[in-house]
């Protein structure tokens, strides 16, 4: 299991393959994503490593963090993540992930979090469809209704759909292709949508259920 | 910064796509002669739809515009993305007089009333630059094969 990289969420744009088709894609953005630490089965009982993404002042980040990206020899970065990784795929403290990471027509899956929708009712939140506008319902238009049967089994069963709050979760969107690469950039144009908003930090990894025809 | 640098890439891209091809300014009450490029099999042909030009929305690489025709008394619309390599080129036919951005009334009109009236003086302009265009391009391409044959020799 190789280690995954930390991403900035440009937006999306569209491009054109070959036979002339549109692809949709998001554009996923590395900066200086670095290995900071190694945690190592022997010491730590686990095997993983520390990455870090982009850069931040150091009047901004707190003592123990700052020492600890002088322990690495750099600068503090902006987001610091850790992965897991298999002892075979283990990287050494100072190695810097690019794009090249990755190969075009791979299969990777893009961990955010989603929008913020905040407190969203039934309908807005599940797509019920509310009560009736008139033959006497009162105050009740857009509510969900009943929520369970009788007596029997006399409550609410857990996970009912209800009102309550909506997005900036975790989510993660498996198997998108990879359509292309930039280099340059240090830009990974990945097909589809990924959760979060622009500028939002995703994390990219192999995908797991799927691997690219060879 | 950040998302100058999705601008750039977009722009970059418009660039390329749009590279090679000729692209006629026309509006909407134009109508053009759209050449695409249709893939059997084997074989690649150009297939040309005409009409009228109802709409143009401007978005980047994500711009396209609509045209309308009438075939056997059913109105058709096509709607083509304007940078997309499928549309090869666009002829500019006539230019016509109107008063709106986007002609979606003419869906409710038939016959003689969906006629769109012509603004003569503009296609003829437009023809004039597009002859010019074309014989500049045959002058450099002329130049173009006496340099190669000079540097042959």
């Amino acid at each position: 299991m190789r280690t995954g990289v930390i991403a900035q969420k440009l937006g999306m744009t569209r491009l054109f393959d070959e036979v002339g088709a549109h692809v949709p894609v998001t554009v996923l953005k590395l900066d200086n994503c670095r290995v900071l630490a190694v945690k190592t089965d022997e010491k730590d009982g686990y095997n993983a490593v520390q990455l870090g993404y982009g850069e931040r002042k150091d009047k901004h980040t707190n003592k123990p963090q700052l020492i600890a990206h002088q322990k690495a020899g750099t600068k503090p970065a902006e987001k610091v993540k850790e992965f897991r990784v298999s002892g075979d795929s283990i990287l050494n403290v100072g190695d810097v992930l690019s794009v090249a990471h990755f190969e075009k027509g791979a299969f990777v899956d893009v961990q955010g979090t989603s929008i913020g929708k905040g407190f969203a009712g039934p309908m807005r939140r599940w797509n019920f469809r509310g009560l009736e506008a008139s033959h006497g319902v009162l105050k009740a238009h857009r509510s969900h209704g009943s929520t369970g049967q009788r007596q029997d089994p006399g409550k609410t069963f857990k996970g009912k759909k209800m009102a309550g709050h909506w997005g900036n979760e975790t989510v993660t969107v498996q198997n998108l292709k990879v359509i292309e690469i930039d280099t340059e950039n240090n830009l990974l144009f990945v097909k589809g949508a990924v959760p979060g908003a622009k500028k939002s930090f995703v994390f990219i990894k192999d995908s797991e259920k799927k691997t690219a025809k060879k | 910064m950040l998302f100058g640098l999705l601008k750039k890439i977009e722009k970059a891209n418009i660039e390329k796509l749009a590279s090679g091809k000729k692209i006629p300014e026309f509006k909407a009450g134009d109508t053009l002669k759209v050449h695409t490029k249709v893939k059997e099999e084997k074989t690649e042909r150009i297939q040309i739809f005409e009409g009228v030009c109802i709409a143009r929305k401007n978005n980047g690489i994500n711009s396209s515009f609509t045209v309308r025709k009438v075939s056997a008394s059913v109105g058709i619309e096509k709607v083509f993305p304007l940078y997309s390599p499928v549309v090869d080129k666009i002829e500019l036919v006539k230019t016509g007089k109107v008063r709106r951005a986007k002609l979606y009334y003419l869906r409710n009109l038939q016959s003689k009333k969906a006629r769109i009236v012509e603004d003569l003086n503009a296609t003829k302009k437009a023809k004039e630059l597009a002859s010019e265009a074309a014989k500049t391009e045959k002058v450099n391409v002329a130049e173009n094969t006496i340099e190669t044959a000079a540097s042959a020799e």
